[in-house]
């Protein structure tokens, strides 16, 4: 019998069918955002949400010791790893789906239920994956540039990407007792303002230090995700001459 | 925007190389793989001396200033920073931008550096990609997973001239900075210049 959770992976499926894709001309240095007025307002919230948690400062969650944010970051990311596993057999990555699977068999028993990411300190480092790079490899297009509010950066496809994810996460299917379940998403989610802090800096400089903070996100979003995918195809990876610029002057 | 003429420079300069070249067949003027790497090896050994060397801040930017200056291709990241606007710089504003930029990237990149202090950059290898040499390395920073920073090497210039960490391009990342600084100053590049002194 079809259950409700079936639904939003169709539901987003649809939506992929509706995927952007620039003309000509229409993405320039790589970059297509035909929704860019509605996107900047989502920034302009996103970042004080930021801000209001701590983010461009001290306190807040950097307050924190690190020792327990990397715990909670290393936990988050043990209960990923299902899902990474999931989505690389999708992509018929069988090696790196298998590496995932003995990284999760070692963190979750040795690593003391994922509190230490023992797995990359003896040749398994972290290896994410998720339904994005899925459709990537299945060669749905990346579609437009997207800000979600509370998620960040992301780009049509990685949007839908997102939602199957949660479907996806073998987890989920585990019929966990009521308060358990809710662990799992509460732990996901520190792992994300745990990961905030680690790369604060970085952030920082992104969000608060730039002198068009939104342009810069999108940038930088763009160009990490189309590497950590292996997307060389899509807009920026154009080869920059080191020789076909006047430089008269400067 | 691709060069139309021939300056007198270089003019001189392929007139130097011909000779060059007659007096050594086998040399080229242009650098080799192995010399960009070394290019890039020897930076990276600059910049760890600074950031060991327990300086003040002030003192280490401009130590990276001097560092950016003697390995980095500095016009060329500068034109192409100020992109499209370049071409209607005068030639002070230009020589002005440039000295603003220079010191502009150090403190923003030196501040970055500061990251690497008992971590270490590892020289993975370089490739000729068109007229351009990529080296690749690892950094291995303390508490972070390994990441890639690729340096680009200019075949002529024998200097870096772009960087990219884990994909993102620092070239882009300046061009959209500056551009929006420009804007921010509805295009007055003197404004711009002046904001550009104060940040990074």
């Amino acid at each position: 019998m079809p259950t409700l959770k079936t639904l939003p992976p169709v539901i987003a499926v649809l939506f992929l069918t509706a995927c952007a894709v620039p003309g000509p001309g229409d993405a320039p240095d790589g970059i297509f955002d035909p929704q860019e007025a509605g996107n900047r307002r989502v920034h302009a919230f996103n970042k004080r949400v930021d801000s209001a948690l701590g983010g461009g400062g001290e306190g807040g969650a950097s307050a924190i010791p690190a020792p327990v944010l990397e715990g909670v970051s290393n936990v988050a990311d043990t209960l990923r790893l299902p899902q990474t596993v999931v989505n690389q057999l999708l992509q018929a990555r069988l090696g790196r789906a298998t590496r995932n699977t003995l990284r999760f068999g070692v963190n979750a028993t040795v690593g003391l239920a994922g509190l230490f990411d023992v797995a990359g300190r003896i040749g398994l480092p972290e290896d994410k994956s998720d339904f994005g790079e899925t459709l990537h490899v299945w060669g749905f297009p990346e579609g437009a540039y997207i800000e979600l509010p509370l998620i960040g950066p992301a780009t049509e496809r990685e949007a839908v990407g997102k939602v199957v994810d949660v479907a996806l996460n073998p987890l989920g299917y585990f019929n966990l007792p009521d308060p358990e379940r809710y662990y799992s998403v509460g732990i996901r989610a520190a792992g994300k303002v745990a990961d905030r802090v680690a790369y604060g800096d970085t952030l920082d400089t992104l969000l608060y230090d730039s002198a068009d903070s939104y342009a810069q996100t999108r940038n930088s979003y763009l160009a990490y995700r189309r590497y950590q995918i292996g997307d060389t195809e899509t807009g920026a990876a154009d080869y920059i001459d080191p020789e076909a610029l006047d430089t008269e002057g400067f | 925007m691709t060069r139309h003429f021939l300056t007198r420079r270089d003019l001189v300069a392929s007139g130097a190389a011909a000779a060059l070249c007659a007096l050594f067949p086998g040399a080229a003027l242009a650098v080799s793989s192995a010399q960009a790497a070394d290019l890039v090896e020897r930076m990276l050994v600059d910049i760890n001396r600074v950031i060991d060397s327990g300086k003040s801040e002030t003192a280490m930017i401009a130590d990276f200033e001097r560092i950016f200056r003697t390995y980095g291709d500095m016009p060329y990241i500068a034109a192409y920073a100020m992109g499209a606007d370049g071409r209607r710089a005068s030639p002070a504003q230009k020589k002005a931008f440039t000295n603003a930029f220079a010191g502009y990237v150090s403190r923003k990149y030196g501040k970055q550096f500061r990251k690497f202090i008992g971590g270490q950059l590892e020289i993975e290898g370089s490739r000729k990609v068109k007229n351009a040499y990529q080296v690749s390395t690892t950094a291995l920073l303390r508490g972070q997973s390994p990441f890639d920073v690729t340096f680009f090497v200019g075949e002529k210039s024998g200097r870096f001239y772009n960087m990219y960490v884990e994909g993102v391009n620092m070239l882009l990342t300046e061009r959209t900075e500056i551009g929006a600084m420009l804007d921010r100053r509805r295009g007055d590049i003197d404004a711009m210049i002046a904001d550009l002194r104060r940040a990074g």
